[in-house]
């Protein structure tokens, strides 16, 4: 979809969030914690919402969100990120982005 | 224990004693006890005996008909009145009497069970979730997802002290590295079964897992979303894995750092679903059965929770597989055993404080 590819392009992280789910939360204060500000898009606050959940569903997520995109890729859902979290992944795949 | 009742109602005969209703009164504590089937089928023969009697009486009254041909009306009919009186409080007595013996069969059944109980909470493990009114659903129906998650959690314990022996004997025994990777992705793929058993039973009762009811006292003492805590894992494991590289230093303590990393986002994940449950809660009139948009809304929260317990479930995995990565097998199997028996160490704990001396009030 449109709108999402131009999202996950503006700026290097980007998670598809609701303002109501609590795990996207969580995983929001993950990448804080990890020194990043990642760009957090509230679907549920956006008239096009329900085309961005569509869109994020085909792109294979389960839940729609939190969705995870890192320069431009979609990384996954909160599954993924701690997977790659624990097996040390993450933080390499930040650094670029990492505020000085 | 419908069957009887059926019975009950074809052998109904309307008369001025009504034994129906006499049986109901004996009756009425069975409804909700469906392990007394013996008594129900003791309740049809009196029943059956009913029918017999009533029989027997219509027969006996023949020739007293005959007698009292020269005696008034009235007195045919009262001392017909009698002997259906005699009869009905002689059944009475009988059902009376069925029905005290059921009570007393009932009550050796639950001395028994007790027994059986504190048998089990004395060997560690904890059976009594079960009997929670936290798990009974709200039709006070037993929830059959979680009785199988207890049932199969006392195979897993059991299975788990037969895997810590072995271990124990192994790393005793001094055998080849080969047996003992045989032995240690058992000890794995145990913890992974356990994680299975979980999930299936988080869909059954997401708060029975919260409470985390299947564990003994001292285990629920750290109780963090579900289950232990990862970081608690590792803190657990650590001392067992000396001499570690330094590659293997530096890799454990990366893992301890990115564990409690995601610990605490999803601590706080779930400080703000109790948060915005509890803001919705005070928010609104909620009532049961009543749809608006706040019911609505904390139903959404409570779903959430089934994420958390998932995802909380998911971080101990993985923690332990990657754990598994970083070692030798001869430092994992060191590090399971040493585990293992954190776990037995925890729930014996629990067993003595259960059978402490207690204080005199």
């Amino acid at each position: 979809m449109d709108k999402v590819t131009r999202l996950v392009s503006e700026k290097g992280i980007v998670i598809f969030s609701k303002s109501s789910c609590c795990m996207c939360y969580a995983v929001i204060i993950l990448f804080k914690e990890l020194g990043v500000k990642p760009l957090v898009h509230e679907i549920d606050e956006d008239p096009e919402g329900r085309e961005i959940e569509k869109a994020l569903m085909r792109l294979g997520c389960n839940a729609p969100v939190p969705a995870v995109f890192i320069g431009g890729t979609l990384v996954g859902s909160t599954n993924e990120v701690m997977s790659l979290h624990l097996k040390g992944s993450l933080t390499p795949l930040l650094q670029p982005y990492k505020s000085p | 224990m419908n069957s009887p009742s059926a019975q009950f109602v074809t052998s109904r005969r309307i008369g001025v004693y009504d034994p129906i209703h006499q049986i109901g009164m004996w009756g009425e504590n069975f409804k909700s006890n469906s392990n007394l089937n013996a008594s129900a089928s003791l309740i049809v023969e009196d029943v059956k005996l009913d029918s017999q009697s009533q029989d027997a009486s219509h027969g006996t009254e023949g020739p007293s008909n005959q007698y009292d041909q020269e005696a008034t009306k009235p007195t045919d009919k009262v001392q017909r009145r009698l002997a259906q009186n005699r009869e009905a409080a002689r059944k009475s007595r009988l059902r009376k009497k069925a029905y005290v013996q059921q009570l007393e069969t009932s009550r050796l059944k639950l001395i028994q069970l007790e027994q059986e109980l504190e048998r089990a909470r004395q060997q560690g493990l904890y059976i009594g979730g079960g009997l929670d009114a936290g798990h009974l659903g709200f039709s006070g129906t037993v929830n059959s997802g979680i009785t199988t998650f207890e049932m199969e959690y006392g195979h897993w314990m059991e299975e788990q002290n037969r895997q810590i022996c072995d271990l124990r004997n192994a790393l005793n025994a001094h055998i080849t590295d080969i047996e003992l990777r045989m032995l240690v992705e058992s000890g794995m793929n145990h913890y992974f079964e356990l994680f299975r058993m979980k999930a299936t039973a988080t869909k059954a009762d997401v708060f029975y897992m919260m409470s985390g009811m299947w564990k003994t006292s001292a285990e629920r003492f750290f109780l963090w979303i579900g289950g232990v805590r990862p970081s608690q894992l590792l803190k657990v494991l650590g001392p067992q894995l000396n001499p570690m590289t330094k590659q293997q230093s530096l890799d454990v303590l990366n893992l301890e750092h990115s564990c409690q990393q995601a610990e605490d986002a999803l601590s706080q994940g779930m400080e703000r679903l109790q948060q915005t449950l509890a803001d919705t809660v005070a928010a609104g009139q909620l009532s049961e059965g009543s749809c608006n948009r706040q019911m609505t809304n904390a139903m959404e929260k409570l779903e959430a929770l089934r994420t958390f317990v998932g995802q909380a479930d998911h971080v101990r995995k993985e923690t332990l597989q990657q754990m598994l990565h970083i070692l030798t097998i001869r430092q994992a199997a060191r590090g399971l055993l040493a585990l293992g028996e954190y776990f037995q160490r925890l729930r014996a704990l629990s067993s003595l404080w259960a059978t402490r001396p207690r204080e005199p009030a």
